[in-house]
């Protein structure tokens, strides 16, 4: 491959070059811009006379809006947990192909095409006060009153699972579907149990792609939106942060204010990721050194 | 003993995953053909009305005309812009590179709601937001990076000595690309298309944030018919519900056909380490 080949020699010549173009500077006009921009006009408060961070200032001195932070994550962190462990779970029973494979995994994926609207429509519906759970449960004599399942945060993190569960299920059934099975054999035949094996052979393996993929559900589901809104209850115990972002920008037409939201979503969504790449880090020399061990 | 508790549990997990997807979609349908319904197991009578109510009220015609229309948009510029920009990053070395790849999969990474609103705060600046064009330019942020991405380890799978082999033979780099590149990518170039169709499709925050009057996709014309509040009787939403998701179903169930998504995303992986 060309790659192997060369040295680090450069090898963009003006074909190469112009066919970078289009997409690069679509990426740079359209995101990295953007971006640039929002940081700019949140550093230009809608009134003059007040200081460059003012909406900043604003923020974390409003309980109302800086609660959102505290509300997102403590959506976002259990739904991530729950998610990327049950997907692991099954992704590693599956490793090996399960009967009709195929039609269990395209029934896994089927909420994807359901849309986020469909979704909460079907779980107000289904876990509602009035819902046919709630309705089999009281006719099984198993409760009394209805289960509030809906319009607060178990409604958003039923819904959010629902959302991102197919994703980081087929991620990483194809992480560990690409493991060397004869790793696995040879653990067994040197006398290891299905539990060792897990820990000391395929969850170090497991560990960068799952990372990842924990890495990926959490920035989705702390940016929920719809769900929040629809399933949940918007202006109390799931009021997150792209709410409040967006109330900012469509409902107070305050954009500067609303970039301020922005930047500080993006913060603490990048606060969260380096500390998952640290957690990262210190999983990969413990696993280091339990291969040096032996 | 504990390997079979393991698979049984690994069963009981899709049982219940089965029924209550069956359990949302079954209420959404039933609700949707439902004339009247409250607090009983099921409607007591039922009805088609809904779905003209809604082909009607919420004149979907034209949305689904649109979504389609914005749709097949983003997938052809994605594809124009994305294919020529894969097969470099594929074939050739620059210094430049790792940083271009992170650039390209920063919107990928990024929740499009944290870049969403500086991006509408823009493109409305420039008049366009509200506009079917700023729809569409919008939503292509994330669309491009996912059609590079997809498109790259198809390029990587083609030996760089058919290339040499007709360029030795005398073939010109357009001749190149109409013979040999183009037939081989064919696959990949039907994947990237189709997971870029879905995902345009079914994308809510972009569209929803740029979306005016008359430049509403299915997804956020749903949504905005939820708040609709007290107007709109929930089994013409359902019913609206439902289109949607044939819809997108009858896309996927294409996409399913000719990609392995598995496969796929075990490529991508294989290919960051």
């Amino acid at each position: 491959m060309a790659r192997i080949r060369s040295d680090s020699r450069s090898e963009l010549d003006l074909v190469a070059i112009l066919c970078l173009v289009p997409s690069l500077l679509y990426v740079l006009a359209m995101f990295v811009y953007p971006f640039l921009y929002g940081i700019y006009i949140s550093l230009q408060p809608k009134k003059r006379d007040a200081g460059m961070f003012s909406n900043y200032v604003a923020f974390f001195n409003d309980a109302y809006q800086y609660n959102t932070i505290k509300t997102t994550f403590m959506l976002a962190l259990p739904t991530t947990i729950a998610v990327v462990l049950v997907a692991l779970f099954l992704a590693y029973g599956m490793r090996r192909g399960i009967w009709f494979e195929r039609t269990i995994t395209t029934i896994l994926v089927l909420p994807i095409s359901l849309g986020v609207v469909f979704l909460s429509e079907g779980i107000l519906g289904f876990y509602g006060h009035n819902g046919w759970l709630n309705q089999l449960l009281i006719a099984a004599g198993l409760i009394e009153n209805p289960l509030e399942l809906t319009h607060n945060s178990i409604g958003v993190t039923f819904s959010l699972f629902m959302q991102n569960f197919p994703f980081c299920f087929l991620m990483l059934l194809g992480y560990i579907s690409g493991i060397d099975p004869s790793l696995e054999s040879s653990a067994r035949m040197l006398g290891a149990g299905p539990w060792t094996i897990f820990r000391r052979v395929m969850f170090p393996l497991i560990a960068p792609g799952l990372i990842i993929a924990f890495a990926l559900v959490f920035v989705m589901s702390f940016a929920v939106f719809p769900s929040a809104v629809m399933v949940g209850q918007p202006a109390g115990s799931t009021r997150t942060i792209s709410i409040a972002a967006y109330q900012q920008a469509f409902e107070q037409y305050d954009m500067s204010y609303a970039s301020a939201i922005a930047v500080i979503m993006g913060l603490c969504q990048l606060a969260a990721l380096v500390v998952i790449v640290l957690v990262r880090r210190r999983m990969t020399i413990a696993t280091t050194m339990g291969v040096g061990k032996r | 003993m504990r390997g079979r508790m393991w698979k049984l549990a690994i069963y009981l997990f899709l049982l219940g995953f089965i029924l209550n997807l069956l359990g949302i979609v079954t209420h959404v349908v039933v609700s949707s053909f439902a004339k009247r319904w409250f607090g009983k197991p099921l409607p007591p009578a039922f009805t088609t009305d809904w779905f003209t109510y809604a082909w009607r009220e919420f004149e979907l015609s034209h949305v689904l005309f649109i979504t389609l229309f914005i749709a097949l948009a983003v997938v052809f510029i994605a594809l124009a812009i994305g294919f020529p920009a894969a097969y470099v990053l594929a074939r050739r070395n620059f210094n430049a590179k790792p940083i271009l790849l992170l650039l390209y999969f920063l919107p990928l990474l990024i929740p499009q709601m944290t870049y969403g609103i500086p991006l509408a705060t823009t493109l409305y600046g420039f008049g366009v937001g509200g506009t079917v064009l700023g729809v569409i330019l919008a939503v292509l942020v994330p669309m491009v990076p996912l059609a590079v991405f997809i498109l790259l380890p198809f390029f990587e799978q083609i030996s760089l000595n058919l290339e040499w082999s007709a360029q030795m033979l005398g073939a010109s780099r357009l001749q190149i690309f109409r013979r040999i590149l183009l037939p081989l990518m064919l696959p990949g170039i039907l994947t990237a298309g189709l997971l870029v169709l879905v995902n345009t499709i079914s994308n809510f925050e972009l569209a929803f944030l740029l979306a005016g009057g008359g430049s509403q996709t299915l997804v956020v014309a749903l949504y905005y018919n939820v708040f609709a509040g007290g107007v709109r009787p929930v089994y013409s939403i359902d019913a609206m519900a439902v289109i949607y998701m044939c819809t997108v179903l009858s896309v996927l169930l294409v996409a399913l056909r000719f990609v392995r998504p598995t496969q796929m995303v075990f490529r991508l992986d294989g290919k960051r380490n």
